[in-house]
C-alpha cells in the first residue's frame, strides 16, 4: 500500500474538566489513502467533527490536543512550526462545514471570497483571480457564475451557498477535504445534486475525503470505507459494502438496525438501542458501549477492549471478536 | 371529497397567505402564499404523513388545522364542526381534543418550571384535576411516555434530547385529545434516540386511539410511520396516497423526485442520479399554472398555463398531475 494521505496516530483532544481531563477524542487511530472516501460516523458528541478541527489545529479552545500525531502526506502537522501549516492550511489540506450561512461572510460577495483564497496562496494579479473564481463556481455548478459571483451570501438559496463553500474548498486543487455533515442542512432534493456534484468533482480530481456524518445512508453512497466513532473512540472501522452487509461491533449493529428504511415492516416496532450516550464525565468502565449492549458480559464491564485487526482493513473494539482477531494473526 | 363518519378532521380550500412588509424604497407590498386551496382529509384513528421540502407550507398547515393561525380562506371541519365559527370558550373545549408535538423539546418546554408543573398545566388551565389529582395525572402520563414518576421535580435542561421529547408528548398527551399533530418530532434527534421515539408514537396511538398528523421532511421516517402520505409542493398538496406501495407508480413527479433523492442506506444499490434541477421557486412568486412546472421533467406547454386539480386516480390515491 502507497503512503497514507492522512494517518493519524493516537489522538487525544481533550477538554479541562471539573475531574480532571475530558477525551473527547481519545486514542484515535485512523488513516485515509490518496483519493479515497472514508465515512466517519457516529452521533453527536462522538468526537466525529472535533477530530476533523484537531488535524486542522483548529480544535476550539480550551480544547486542544494532548497527544498523538497527524501526519499528512509524511509530515506530522502537529510539530509544523505555524507559517508551514498555513501553506497546507486551505490549500493542501480544506474543509467544508455544514451551515454554508454561518462560515461565509455576509458583507463580502462570495466571488470576492473565493477569489481572495486564490490570492492569498497563489501570486496573482486580482483580476486573474477573480477570473479563477467565477470559472470554478462555474465548475460546481452555480448558474451564471459570472453574475453570481457578485451576490452576496444572503441572496443565494442553501444549496447555491454550499455549491460555493465546495467552490472554496477545492479551488486551490488540496489533496485532502474534509466534510463535516455538508448535506444536513440541506433539502431532500438539493442533498441529492450536492452529493453527485461531490462525487464527480472526486472522481476528476483524486482528493482524498474525510466525510463527517452522522446519516449513515450518505456514507453508504459515498464512501468506500467507514469508521464508526463513540465517545471519542474509534469502535469498528471497515469497507462499507461490509460493514453493512455484517456489522461486528454491536453499537455499529445498533445504529443500522434503527434506520427505518431497513425496517423489515412499515408501521413495526423498530430495533432500538437502549439508554442514551453517557456524558464524558460519567463514561462507564471497561467498555464505554457496556452499559447500553445487549450483548455485554462481565468482562465488558472490566476493562476497555482493545481495537484489533479481524481481517484485512477490518477493526473491531469489542471483547467478542477478540478470538476471531487471534486466529486471523495467527493465519497471518 | 365527501366527508364520511370516519373523518376526524377536513380542510377545505384551506389558505394562508401572508403579506410582506414594502420592501425598501417603497417597492410594492407583495403576498406570500403559505398555503393555498389545500384540500385534506384526516381519518379518525390513522397516522397521515405530510412531507415536503422547507418552505412548502407543511408547518403551516398542521397549525390552520390546529387554529393556531388563522386562515386567509378556507375552513376546517373537526368531526363536522366548522372550528372557525366557535367562540371562545368553545374553541377552548375543542384545544382539548387536539394537541401539538413540536421539533424543538428545548425551546417548546418552559425551562423554569418543573417538569411537573409543565405537565400539570393543562389540568389546572381546563379546571381537570386538582391538588394530589394533578400529580397522580403527571406521574401517569411520565410513565405512559417511558419516564419516572420522580422526574416530575426536576427541570427540562437536566433531560437529554429524546428524554425533553418524550416530555413534549406527554404534555400533548394530558388532556387526552383525539387528534396530535406533530411536527418533525424526531428530526432533532440523533439516529438511535429517533428509533426509540417513533417506537413511542406508535405505541401511544395503540393505547390511546390516536390520530396523527405527521409532518417531516425526512420521507423514510414518514413512510414508517404513515397509512397514508400526503405531499406538499409551494403550499399546495400535490399527492395523496396510502403508504403502502407509496413508492410504486403512478405518482406525481415531484413525489418520484423526492423518494428518489434520499439517499439509500445500503451500499449495494445506487441512488439514481439527481432528479431534480434548480431550487424550489420563492412562494412570493409561485409560478404560473403547475407550480412544479419549471424543474419537472415531465413538463408541457399545457403545464405552464393551467394548475392542475387534485383528483382520484385510483381509489384512494389522489393526485394533482395533468399526466397521471
Amino acid at each position: 500500500m502507497s503512503q497514507p494521505l492522512l494517518d493519524i496516530k493516537g489522538l487525544v483532544t481533550a477538554f479541562p474538566g471539573r475531574g480532571g481531563e475530558l477525551r473527547a477524542v481519545d486514542e484515535l487511530d485512523l488513516s485515509l489513502q490518496p483519493a479515497e472516501v472514508l465515512g466517519l460516523v457516529g452521533e453527536s458528541g462522538c468526537g466525529k467533527s472535533l477530530t476533523a478541527l484537531s488535524v486542522l489545529g483548529l480544535a476550539p479552545p480550551p480544547g486542544r490536543v494532548r497527544a498523538g500525531s497527524i501526519f499528512f502526506e509524511g509530515r506530522d502537522l502537529l510539530t509544523l512550526p505555524e507559517p508551514e501549516l498555513r501553506q497546507i492550511r486551505g490549500a493542501r489540506v480544506s474543509m467544508v462545514f455544514q451551515e454554508p450561512m454561518t462560515s461565509l461572510n455576509p458583507v463580502f460577495s462570495v466571488g470576492r471570497q473565493v477569489a481572495e483564497l486564490v490570492a492569498a496562496h497563489q501570486d496573482l494579479p486580482p483580476a486573474e483571480a477573480w477570473a479563477r473564481a467565477v470559472e470554478m463556481l462555474g465548475r460546481v455548478g452555480v448558474p451564471e457564475p459570472a453574475a453570481r459571483a457578485r451576490a452576496y451570501p444572503h441572496q443565494l438559496s442553501g444549496g447555491l451557498r454550499q455549491r460555493v463553500m465546495i467552490a472554496m474548498a477545492l479551488i486551490l486543487d488540496p489533496r485532502l477535504v474534509m466534510a463535516d455533515e455538508p448535506t444536513t442542512a440541506l433539502d431532500v432534493t438539493i442533498q441529492a445534486q450536492i452529493l453527485d456534484l461531490l462525487r464527480r468533482l472526486q472522481q476528476d480530481s483524486g482528493v482524498g475525503v474525510l466525510l463527517i456524518t452522522h446519516n449513515l445512508a450518505v456514507v453508504a453512497q459515498m464512501a468506500s470505507r467507514l469508521a464508526v466513532m463513540y465517545t471519542g473512540r474509534l469502535v469498528e472501522e471497515a469497507p462499507v459494502a461490509g460493514l453493512f452487509a455484517e456489522p461486528l461491533h454491536p453499537y455499529a449493529a445498533g445504529l443500522l438496525a434503527c434506520l427505518p428504511a431497513r425496517a423489515p415492516r412499515r408501521g413495526q416496532r423498530l430495533p432500538t438501542i437502549k439508554g442514551v450516550v453517557p456524558p464524558l464525565d460519567a463514561l462507564p468502565p471497561g467498555c464505554k458501549f457496556s452499559d447500553r449492549c445487549p450483548r455485554a458480559f462481565a468482562a465488558c464491564r472490566e476493562a476497555e477492549p482493545d481495537l484489533v485487526e479481524v481481517a484485512p482493513g477490518r477493526r473491531v473494539r469489542c471483547f467478542l471478536h477478540h478470538d476471531q482477531a487471534r486466529q486471523a494473526r495467527r493465519a497471518a | 371529497m365527501i366527508p364520511t363518519a370516519e373523518t376526524l378532521v377536513q380542510a377545505q380550500g384551506l389558505s394562508k397567505h401572508y403579506r410582506v412588509g414594502a420592501g425598501f424604497l417603497g417597492s410594492q407590498r407583495r403576498t406570500l402564499q403559505a398555503v393555498d386551496q389545500v384540500d385534506l382529509e384526516i381519518r379518525c384513528g390513522e397516522v397521515l404523513g405530510l412531507v415536503g421540502e422547507s418552505g412548502c407550507g407543511k408547518s403551516t398547515l398542521g397549525r390552520l388545522i390546529l387554529r393556531l393561525t388563522e386562515p386567509s380562506a378556507g375552513k376546517v371541519l373537526f368531526e363536522g364542526r366548522d372550528v372557525g365559527g366557535l367562540d371562545r370558550g368553545q374553541l377552548r373545549a375543542l384545544r382539548r381534543q387536539m394537541q401539538i408535538v413540536f421539533q424543538d423539546p428545548m425551546t417548546s418546554l418552559n425551562p423554569r418550571l418543573t417538569v411537573g408543573g409543565i405537565l400539570g398545566e393543562p389540568f389546572r388551565i381546563h379546571g381537570l384535576a386538582q391538588g394530589r389529582a394533578v400529580e397522580r395525572r403527571v406521574a401517569e402520563l411520565l410513565e405512559a411516555v417511558g419516564l419516572r414518576p420522580d422526574h416530575a421535580g426536576r427541570y427540562p435542561h437536566q433531560f437529554s434530547g429524546g428524554q425533553r421529547q418524550r416530555i413534549g408528548i406527554a404534555r400533548a398527551l394530558a388532556l387526552r385529545p383525539k387528534l396530535v399533530v406533530a411536527d418533525e418530532p424526531v428530526s432533532a434527534l440523533d439516529v438511535s434516540i429517533q428509533a426509540q421515539v417513533m417506537n413511542l408514537l406508535l405505541e401511544l396511538r395503540e393505547k390511546f386511539g390516536l390520530t396523527y398528523l405527521l409532518v417531516a421532511h425526512d420521507l423514510t421516517v414518514v413512510h414508517h410511520l404513515a397509512d397514508r402520505i400526503a405531499v406538499m409542493y409551494l403550499g399546495r398538496v400535490v399527492e395523496v396516497a396510502p403508504a403502502e406501495g407509496f413508492d410504486q407508480p403512478p405518482m406525481h413527479p415531484y413525489s418520484a423526485a423526492l423518494f428518489h433523492s434520499a439517499p439509500i442506506a445500503d451500499p449495494t444499490r445506487q441512488t439514481r442520479p439527481p432528479a431534480l434541477m434548480g431550487d424550489v421557486a420563492s412562494p412570493l412568486a409561485p409560478p404560473p399554472g403547475c407550480r412544479f412546472h419549471p424543474r419537472c421533467p415531465e413538463a408541457q406547454e399545457i403545464c405552464h398555463r393551467q394548475g392542475p386539480a387534485l383528483r382520484e386516480i385510483a381509489p384512494g390515491h389522489l393526485c394533482a398531475c395533468h399526466f397521471r
